[in-house]
């Protein structure tokens, strides 16, 4: 086990930079998520700590230890593929035992150590199959006791639960967490799924276009997001954004779009003028009369049984309303919210910062 | 309801199409119409020469002169023939150490030209040349080279290099001429067989290579583990075809040698045309052309069963 450093990591493919700098700290025996959108560059920045791409400028270290110039065979690292890259050519158990073969480790010691991840993994009825005999989820499964087997300085994952469907997606999930908790070892975890990276991590980093957004635990980016993206990227049904003018008759207000006012939370820099975005999470709005609330136009109800989800219309934007108690709500209805101003957020309409979180 | 509504007008057709309509629909039927052409050009210019030349091989026919039937006569006399033996002998030696050659050279271009390398497509395009050009062609050009007087390696090793005192005699000497042929066999097999193990090496997922490299494999590794068992089914079909074609080998002897100096260089199928055509016997001729046969199917199941056939090919689909 290992720490992994990675300071102000730059990668460049011809004349398209890729990676803007990057910085991330990460403990021995954390697991640490990637997650954003699609090119935004967690594969390359994966790939690079393995070593399957050249550090165009900053520094990896694995343990302390500078490895931009180390093959990735000597790294000690075990990474798991999206499309598992099982040797089609071996059995579950050579496919498993392949590292150790190559280090000529003692017959009785790979047995043993394939053994006891097939045990972990729920493998052992597989071990003589090939890869094409399987499910994808046994196929999935394999890829991880690979990893295990080796014993490694360091996991790393791409998105290793994209082929699955949803319920295998969900149980695997638990199965990677539990595993690691049972197993140790610092993970490095890449998703472009918010609810992997808010349930999995200990940590999240957020990227966006070969940038680091926000890093933190997960409850922490729910609740005091930096900035708009990281506002809309954590949390599902995402959060509703309302664009505005900051107006202060008394208290500070919103003027939008549409010419509502809206309440704002106090918070400074909330001048005469500026443009702001309101943010506000689904689950912080509450029914209000016509005279202190903003109209929304009822578009879909889904019950959930836990909970009732609103899908409407808020001038031309969507708008996404979360309650737990069971209202008795129709589409093409129109209901007036009122926002919990002790949770919502203001950010700059500018540069999207957050001004209050 | 719908569905027979649907059905009932097509499968009560108008009474003068009804015959045709009906014949046409049997399966069966339309199989056997479908695969007609093909069996009778098969059935004319595959099967009819083969059966003919097995029967020949039976008889004592001459050019010119219907033969009767004699058993296995031609066979005993193949028998006590040195120069058959020579032939037989000769070929298999042609065929393993041009295919290995053929095959060692070829994948390690494949291996080459499968990594990043620059200018890339021009060098695949000038490896194709040798298998482009027309065999006799390529044959005239090695007549050339290895002519006693005009050779141009001669002349090199002689003239500029100096490291001979003598102009070699590529065609005069048995030994010779076997080399030389061999030689000129493998350049022009050697396109055939690295294009495809390319094409081969192109299907192996590189995610493979780099699971492999963090599992700690050495490149020489990573070809015995990943890439040669990987490359093996395509390598037997391919392997299968090269034996083929090198043991019925004809062009590039005859256009060089004609299977001298004194038949040191006579393959099967040169010694048949040989005997059947310019010594008009063709019922001799044609029992030497047979006696290929067993040699070909042998190679052609060893290399496909034995090689082909692997076990992680077969079951589950590959989703
Ligand atoms: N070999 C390459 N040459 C040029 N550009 C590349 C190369 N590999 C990746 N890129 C570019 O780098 C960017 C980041 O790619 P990367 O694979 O890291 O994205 P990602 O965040 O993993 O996305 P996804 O979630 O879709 O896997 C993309 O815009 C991609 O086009
Ligand atoms: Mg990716």
């Amino acid at each position: 086990m290992a720490s992994v450093d990675i300071r102000e990591v730059r990668k460049v493919f011809g004349a398209t930079q890729v990676l803007h700098g990057v910085s991330v700290d990460i403990e021995d025996g954390e697991f640490v998520v990637l997650v954003g959108p699609s090119g935004c560059g967690k594969s390359t920045l994966l790939r690079m700590i393995a070593g399957l791409e050249t550090v165009s400028a900053g520094d990896i270290l694995i343990g302390n230890r500078r490895v931009n110039d180390v093959p990735p065979k000597e790294r000690d690292i075990a990474m798991v593929f999206q499309n598992y890259a099982l040797y089609p050519h071996m059995t579950v158990f050579e496919n498993m035992a392949f590292s150790l073969r190559i280090r000529r480790a003692p017959q009785t010691e790979v047995d043993r150590r394939v053994r006891a991840a097939a045990e972990i993994l729920g493998l052992a009825p597989f071990l003589e199959r090939f890869p094409r005999q399987l499910s994808g989820g046994q196929r999935q499964r394999v890829a991880m006791g690979r990893a295990i087997v080796r014993d490694p300085q360091v996991f790393l994952f791409d998105e290793p639960l994209s082929n699955l469907d949803a319920k295998l997606r969900v149980a695997m999930r638990t199965e990677i967490k539990e595993l690691h908790q049972r197993v140790g070892g610092t993970t490095i975890y890449v998703t472009h799924d918010q609810i992997e990276a808010m349930t999995m991590a200990d940590r999240i980093v957020v990227m966006q276009s070969g940038n680091v957004e926000q890093m933190g635990a997960p409850l922490e980016l729910y609740d005091t997001p930096a900035n708009l993206f990281v506002a809309g990227f954590i949390g599902s049904p995402a959060m509703n954004f309302v664009r505005g003018t900051v107006r202060r008759p008394n208290g500070p207000m919103l003027e939008t779009g549409a010419n509502e006012m809206l309440p704002l939370p106090e918070c400074p820099g909330l001048e005469e003028g500026r443009p702001v975005t309101l943010g506000v999470r689904p689950e912080h709005v509450t029914l209000a009369n016509e005279a202190e609330g903003f109209p929304i136009d009822v578009v879909v109800v889904e019950p959930t049984g836990a909970e009732i989800q609103v899908i409407a219309k808020h001038a031309d934007d969507d708008f996404v309303a979360v309650f737990r108690e069971r209202l008795d709500v129709h589409p093409n209805q129109r209901i007036w919210l009122k926002a919990d101003l002790h949770h919502a957020h203001v950010f700059d309409a500018e540069s999207g910062k957050v001004m209050r979180a | 309801m719908a569905t027979t509504a649907q059905t009932q007008p097509a499968s009560l057709p108008l009474p003068n199409q009804s015959r045709l309509a009906r014949v046409l629909d049997h399966k069966p039927t339309l199989i056997v119409l479908c695969l007609l052409p093909a069996l009778g050009l098969l059935l004319v210019f595959l099967s009819f020469p083969l059966l003919f030349g097995i029967y020949l091989a039976f008889t004592d026919t001459r050019l010119g002169r219907p033969g009767e039937f004699i058993g296995l006569e031609n066979y005993r006399s193949l028998f006590a023939d040195r120069t058959f033996w020579t032939a037989v002998w000769w070929t298999c030696f042609y065929t393993v150490f041009a295919t290995v050659l053929k095959f060692g050279l070829g994948l390690w271009l494949a291996l080459l030209l499968n990594h990043r390398l620059p200018m890339k497509s021009l060098l695949r395009a000038i490896i194709l040349v040798p298998w482009i050009v027309p065999t006799v062609l390529s044959a005239i050009a090695f007549w050339w080279i290895y002519d006693p007087q005009f050779s141009i390696i001669s002349y090199v090793l002689v003239d500029v290099l100096g490291w001979r005192d003598t102009y070699i005699n590529f065609l005069g000497d048995p030994w010779n001429a076997r080399w030389s042929l061999i030689a000129a066999n493998v350049w022009r097999g050697i396109p055939f067989v690295a294009i495809c193990l390319l094409a081969g090496l192109q299907t192996i997922p590189p995610s493979l290579y780099e699971a492999a490299m963090l599992d700690g494999a050495t490149p020489w590794q990573r070809f015995w583990r990943i890439t040669m068992p990987m490359l093996m089914p395509i390598l037997a079909i391919v392997l299968a075809f090269s034996v083929i074609f090198t043991f019925t080998d004809f062009q590039l002897i005859y256009a060089i040698t004609r299977g001298g100096p004194a038949n040191s260089t006579h393959l099967m199928a040169t010694l048949a045309f040989q005997r059947a055509v310019n010594g008009a016997q063709l019922g001799e001729g044609s029992a030497i052309a047979v006696a290929m046969i067993p040699f070909l199917i042998c190679a052609t199941f060893v290399a496909y069963f034995a090689l082909a056939r692997r076990k992680w090919q077969q079951g589950g689909s590959d989703d």
